[in-house]
């Protein structure tokens, strides 16, 4: 077959279901992202927070999802939350089953393999803030969800940025493996058009570039992000 | 619980990890060599080598090994320039197949970690060497190699763990590592968890002893970094 | 108090991911189908994302006299059992044959279809000379043809490489009579089989007659033919029908239902002409 008909976007045509799957994996990225973000500031604040037993907890969760292969956790996620809902539904008297979404599931597993990570993004980008600007804070008389706000969340999304970028990357490339539980993503239409057109090769490639292209295209948007972000700094050191 | 179930899984699953930390131990060596020759072509000061190096990272670090190991194993095979050429032994074998593919996988992340390390030797200590008359190969034995390693430690424990991760990714072509035959018990025996459950224990172990490695290697190697009084 | 407002947040909850998916308890007013759609012809996708295929066709027909609405979900064949134990879907139609180890854990309804096992290699293999072209074989009717059928094959694949898909019957029939004598290989997808074949990885390959015949009408399949005994039965067992949990035996006995109806007015056969070539009803 030709590879333009395989490809293009008439009858028959691969180019719109993959494109769609390119934009399933955007999706399932940013959302697994933003996922990590909540779980990863709440390891981070768990450590930072001076309690030894959330500190314990926090460590244990980190160092758990660094150290389980990626695929292993998709898994544990995709057939974990529907028995462990479907259990706990048990509990209170709802009989039957439930079903989790392969997209809420994956974005789940991407999310929290992601958050171990970003706990470590976050808790340095903390730890980066000048001493001094908080007793400032303080001294000026603002209370703590103040100083949270005008202090903290500025300056750590700043210096957690260049970090935030790879983990980014790490997610696109992560929620490749979600492919294992049929959500249409960009590497699961790679794999069902390699086989029902038995065109694995073209297919393989397409995926690649595809992926390559949005690698690309969005670390250049954090590179700019990132030069936004620092701008007053620069300023400041020049 | 069935502990007799739960014993022979786990000596099968055991039984699998020396192909695991083979594919390992294979794909590390063979992606910091490659490293070290993208890190040259980039540091070489040469225009087109450099962006060759460009290329090789972004592409190795912007795709999903998935669809790389597919290629090399599948992809490579179905061309038949290379199915009569005199790698095909090699290649026909998945063993190998696998080991290129993470290897040159890794070798676009150690790149990024050598250069950063080499990148963070103070421009004065290549001089001083210079200055007391080292050549260029004693001066990067003695000198830079010590001082990049250092700075390149972290990153590399991490990206060593990762590589264990990735490992598990193998089961795409045919090869019988921990997580394949995981799941292929599971799928055999249709007990969902369990074995799951023991090879996330074996990853996890592995993964840990590793790290533990890693950090006192990086203690034993920064010892004018201990104990500074705070 | 608070015990009451948990349950109320967890009941909500179940609820709202019920209705998600539309997996509703005891009154089946839809039921989740899952299947690989990558298992060409029995269901694939096609370039708009639909799902397709012989049990795709069946499965419309037979929730239509069943009386419920249908979905359709993909899930890969890896962990097609725990998913569907662990409530993803409600039924799995996936090509899937009836085994005594499969029948430990979930139910099957009738079989719908019954096709013998075939053998594919390169046309011009020693393999295809010793065992020539394909003949049927069944196992139930003339165990003795098919015991010599069976040596036939253990004396042609002596030292070759044979590639099965991962936790199948034909992977069952690779471990019982080919471990010793050749290297069985075992492959997630039988798509990923199919290439190392034509690639040249392993010599033969064991699948279900009408995936094998899918496979042979591929592109760069022109060297490769159906080679040695078609058999029924043995490991192969009765056929392929649908899984459904244990709990759920009213579903069984709904589909079964739909099932008999679905073969007296030839329905089955015809989906099975469709899509196979030829009729392998039970």
């Amino acid at each position: 077959m030709d590879i333009l008909k395989i490809f293009g976007f008439g009858e028959g045509g691969w180019g719109l279901a993959l494109l769609a799957g390119a934009g399933m994996t955007l999706l399932v990225s940013a959302c697994g992202l933003l996922i990590g973000a909540v779980i990863g500031a709440l390891v981070a604040w768990s450590r930072l927070s001076g309690n030894r037993l959330a500190g314990a907890a926090g460590e244990a969760y980190a160092a758990l999802f660094r150290g389980l292969p990626e695929l292993l956790v998709v898994y544990f996620v995709y057939f974990g939350s529907s028995t462990l809902l479907t259990t706990g539904a048990k509990l209170v008297g709802y009989d039957g089953f439930i079903g989790v979404p392969s997209f809420v599931a994956g974005a789940l597993a991407v999310g929290v393999i992601s958050g171990s990570y970003q706990a470590e993004v976050f808790r340095a980008a903390y730890l980066a803030i000048v001493k001094g600007e908080l007793e400032a804070a303080v001294s000026v008389g603002m209370d703590r969800w103040l100083m949270f706000q005008r202090i903290i969340a500025p300056q750590v999304l700043r210096f957690a940025l260049p970090g935030l970028g790879n983990l980014w990357q790490v997610a696109l490339k992560d929620s490749s493996l979600i492919s294992v539980t049929g959500l249409a993503e960009l590497m699961r239409v790679s794999q069902v058009g390699a086989a029902s057109t038995h065109q694995p090769f073209a297919f393989y490639v397409g995926g690649l570039v595809l992926y390559l292209a949005m690698t690309l295209v969005t670390t250049r948007l954090f590179d700019i992000a990132e030069a936004r972000a620092t701008r007053g700094m620069r300023r400041i050191a020049g | 619980m069935d502990w007799d179930f739960a014993a022979t899984t786990f000596w099968r699953l055991m039984a699998a990890l020396p192909l695991t930390l083979e594919v390992w131990f294979l794909s590390v060596v063979l992606g910091g060599l490659i490293a070290a020759g993208v890190v040259w072509m980039r540091v070489s000061g040469s225009r087109p080598l450099e962006i060759l190096a460009r290329a090789y990272v972004a592409i190795f670090r912007g795709t999903p090994l998935l669809i790389q190991l597919f290629l090399v194993y599948y992809g490579l095979a179905s061309l038949p320039a290379v199915r009569h050429s005199i790698l095909w032994p090699v290649l026909r074998d998945p063993l190998y197949c696998g080991v290129l593919a993470l290897g040159l996988c890794t070798a676009g992340y150690q790149a990024e970690i050598f250069r950063g390390a080499l990148l963070a030797v103070p421009h004065g200590a290549g001089e001083a060497a210079k200055a007391c008359g080292m050549s260029g190969l004693l001066m990067f034995r003695r000198i830079v190699f010590p001082i990049a390693l250092r700075h390149a430690l972290p990153a590399y424990s991490t990206e060593m763990i990762s590589m264990v991760k990735a490992t598990a990714l193998v089961s795409l072509i045919t090869l019988w590592d921990v997580l394949s035959v995981a799941l292929k018990i599971r799928n055999d025996t249709l007990v969902t968890y369990l074995p799951l459950i023991l090879a996330g224990a074996i990853y996890f172990t592995i993964n840990y002893i590793l790290g533990a490695a890693f950090l006192s290697l990086e203690r034993r190697l920064s010892p004018h970094l201990r104990a500074r009084p705070s | 108090m608070g015990s009451r407002l948990w349950k109320s947040v967890a009941l909500g909850a179940a609820v709202g991911a019920a209705l998600a998916t539309g997996a509703y308890a005891k009154e089946w007013k839809t039921v989740v189908i899952g299947m690989e759609g990558g298992y060409p012809p029995w269901n694939q996708t096609d370039s708009s994302g639909k799902i397709v295929g012989f049990e795709v066709d069946l499965a419309n027909d037979l929730c239509k006299r069943a009386g419920v609405e249908c979905k359709i979900i993909a899930q890969d064949w890896d962990g097609m059992i725990p998913g569907l134990k662990a409530g993803k879907f409600d039924v799995i139609m996936d090509g899937m044959s009836i085994t005594d180890e499969r029948k430990k854990e979930i139910d099957f309804s009738k079989p719908y279809a019954a096709p013998p096992a075939a053998f594919m290699a390169a046309k011009d293999s020693d393999v295809a000379k010793k065992l020539g072209a394909g003949k049927p074989v069944n196992a139930i009717k003339d165990p003795k043809a098919a015991d010599a059928a069976i040596k036939a094959v253990q004396a042609a694949l002596k030292g070759k490489t044979v590639g099965v898909q991962v936790s199948t019957t034909h992977a069952n029939f690779a471990s019982k009579y080919l471990k010793d004598i050749a290297t069985v290989k075992e492959y997630k997808t039988t798509d990923d089989r199919d290439l190392d074949l034509k690639n040249g990885r392993i010599d033969v390959g064991l699948d279900d007659y009408p995936t094998v015949a899918a496979t042979l009408e591929s592109p760069d399949a022109k060297d490769l033919v159906i080679v040695g005994p078609e058999i029924i039965g043995d490991v192969f067992g009765v056929g392929e029908a649908m899984g459904i949990r244990k709990s759920d035996a009213d579903l069984t006995a709904k589909f079964n239902k739909a099932l008999d109806a679905a073969f007296a007015d030839g329905s089955v056969k015809k989906y099975s002409l469709q899509w196979f070539k030829i009729d392998t009803t039970p």
